[in-house]
């Protein structure tokens, strides 16, 4: 996982959207509302709405990762998904 | 934000983020500054009935919240049934109230609601301050209420303050205030909007002012502000949230009899887009009206295109623009750089030649004097007959000329 070293988050271990999250799919990717915490995100790509659905179906956040998108791209969306985490949107699973 | 995402979201979205839905217009108080000019209850207000079958359909479209204001929402009989239906629905609910009807049993209720928001209104540090806007009594009313979401457990209930020239100066107690209670603090901008068109020109904060407020914000991200103040990111750093005009495009608002406003802080005809009882509903409203569609179009930022803040603060507010009488395209009366305070002196002087030019000469010398010490909205009704003048058809600080409240 070199490149992606962020603290409080393992993309070794397995995440979920927090389920008071909804999402909302918009043409730029989604809405996520946290009812908790009343926090809204942008999520601007397709492709990390997509791995969010299936967050919690994979071991690991890189595994949700690698099911969506190509190498290149991965650790892109492990950052994304590193934001959300401190964001508290997506929790541990 | 990315430039993509802020063109994405000024195309518009398919369903408001949120929305502000004011559900009546009756209200105990007569605040001066309401920017609904509020007082009496419309008899064609929404039945629960209607108004269940709108949250209905807010839940459908996946809108994640409502504001919920007024008048004062809460003297609906229906109001906590009205509130507790679209919480179970997945519509989320945050609600202005001035504090009046608030009791300890209702204070338990509300704390034991999940995605409930209360955001008791106060304007003013001390009663002085306060009541000078709200009326006497609104000062110790919205503390009772206050100590009664805190007795029944309410955490972090909100506190909203409109920012005046006479407040501005207590921000660090109104924190404080805030901080005694575990609420939270926030701050929205006076707009010359209702009954606050006629007092906005003394009351909305000085120039010097403005680069305080936004200096203490910048200092304070958790304060709230419902992106109020977006015209002051120009000033440097943006301030969060999104720094646009949401209007038609991720907000717009319901009024008490279902008409459908593209933007929540102008109630006039012009802006209003449909009603929630024609055939399409709220969803056939927010989705297909020329109006908002119109607001979804490019727009040019007109005097403001060659400003180097333009990226910032998109032009500010276009209902403040709006009920000053400036053009939409143009500079927002309160920008920073001064643009604005110089459209509003310079469509002032405009009018004067007009006045002279149509040889209304027995009107002349009152003319000049009503500019001179005139308010916004005088400034702006005069404009209105202007033949050169390009934007708002009409200027109405009461546009529901149905049952008017004024005398209140």
């Amino acid at each position: 996982m070199r490149g992606v070293l962020i603290a409080d988050f393992d993309p070794a271990a397995p995440y979920r959207l927090d389920p008071r999250v909804a999402l909302r799919d918009e043409p730029f990717g989604a809405l996520a509302y946290h009812y908790g915490s009343r926090r809204l995100s942008f999520l601007r790509s397709p492709e990390l709405v997509e791995v969010l659905r299936c967050l919690e179906r994979h071991t690991s956040a890189a595994a949700a990762v690698d099911s969506v998108v190509a190498l290149p791209d991965r650790e892109r969306h492990l950052r994304a998904l590193a934001a959300l985490v401190r964001s508290e949107m997506v929790v541990p699973g | 934000m990315s430039a993509a995402l802020v063109e994405a979201l000024e195309r518009g979205l398919d369903a408001p983020i949120c929305l502000t839905w004011e559900l009546t217009y009756g209200c105990n108080l007569a605040c001066a500054h309401c920017l609904s000019s509020s007082g009496r209850r419309d008899p064609a207000e929404l039945s629960t009935a209607e108004a269940m079958a709108v949250i209905d359909e807010l839940a459908a479209m996946s809108v994640f919240y409502v504001n919920i204001g007024g008048g004062e929402p809460t003297i609906r009989s229906d109001f906590y049934e009205l509130v507790e239906h679209a919480v179970a629905s997945g519509v989320g609910v945050k609600f202005s109230t001035n504090g009046t009807t608030m009791t300890a049993a209702r204070a338990r209720r509300l704390a034991a609601t999940d995605y409930l928001d209360v955001q008791v209104s106060l304007d003013g540090a001390d009663a002085a301050t306060n009541d000078a806007l709200r009326g006497a009594g609104s000062f110790a009313a919205a503390r009772r209420a206050m100590d009664h979401l805190a007795t029944a457990g309410f955490e972090g209930f909100k506190i909203s303050v409109v920012v005046t020239r006479h407040n501005l100066h207590q921000l660090d107690a109104l924190e404080a205030l805030a901080a005694g209670y575990g609420a939270q603090l926030r701050l929205t901008r006076l707009r010359p909007s209702g009954r606050a068109a006629a007092i906005w020109s003394e009351l909305h904060p000085t120039a010097d002012q403005q680069v305080e407020l936004y200096r203490w914000l910048v200092a304070r991200p958790g304060v709230l502000t419902g992106d109020s103040f977006f015209h002051l990111s120009a000033l440097g750093d943006p301030l969060p949230g999104l720094n646009l005009c949401g209007a038609g495009r991720v907000v717009c608002l319901i009024d008490p009899v279902g008409d459908v406003y593209a933007c929540p802080f102008v109630l006039h005809e012009q802006f209003r887009a449909g009603s929630v009882r024609s055939h399409g509903g709220f969803a056939g409203v927010w989705r297909d009206s020329p109006l908002m569609r119109s607001l979804r179009a490019p727009t040019s930022p007109g005097a403001c295109g060659s400003c180097g803040s333009y990226d910032s603060c998109r032009g500010g507010c276009m209902a403040a623009k709006f009920f000053t009488g400036l053009p939409l395209a143009g500079p927002d009366p309160e920008c920073v750089h001064g643009l604005g305070a110089a459209a509003l002196a310079a469509a002032g002087a405009q009018d004067e030649r007009a006045a002279v030019a149509g040889g209304a000469a027995a009107g002349v010398q009152d003319e000049r004097a009503a500019v001179a010490g005139g308010t916004a909205a005088g400034a702006a009704e005069r404009r209105a007959g202007s033949p050169d003048h390009s934007t708002p058809v009409r200027i109405s600080r009461h546009p529901r000329t149905r049952w008017p409240t004024s005398g209140r």
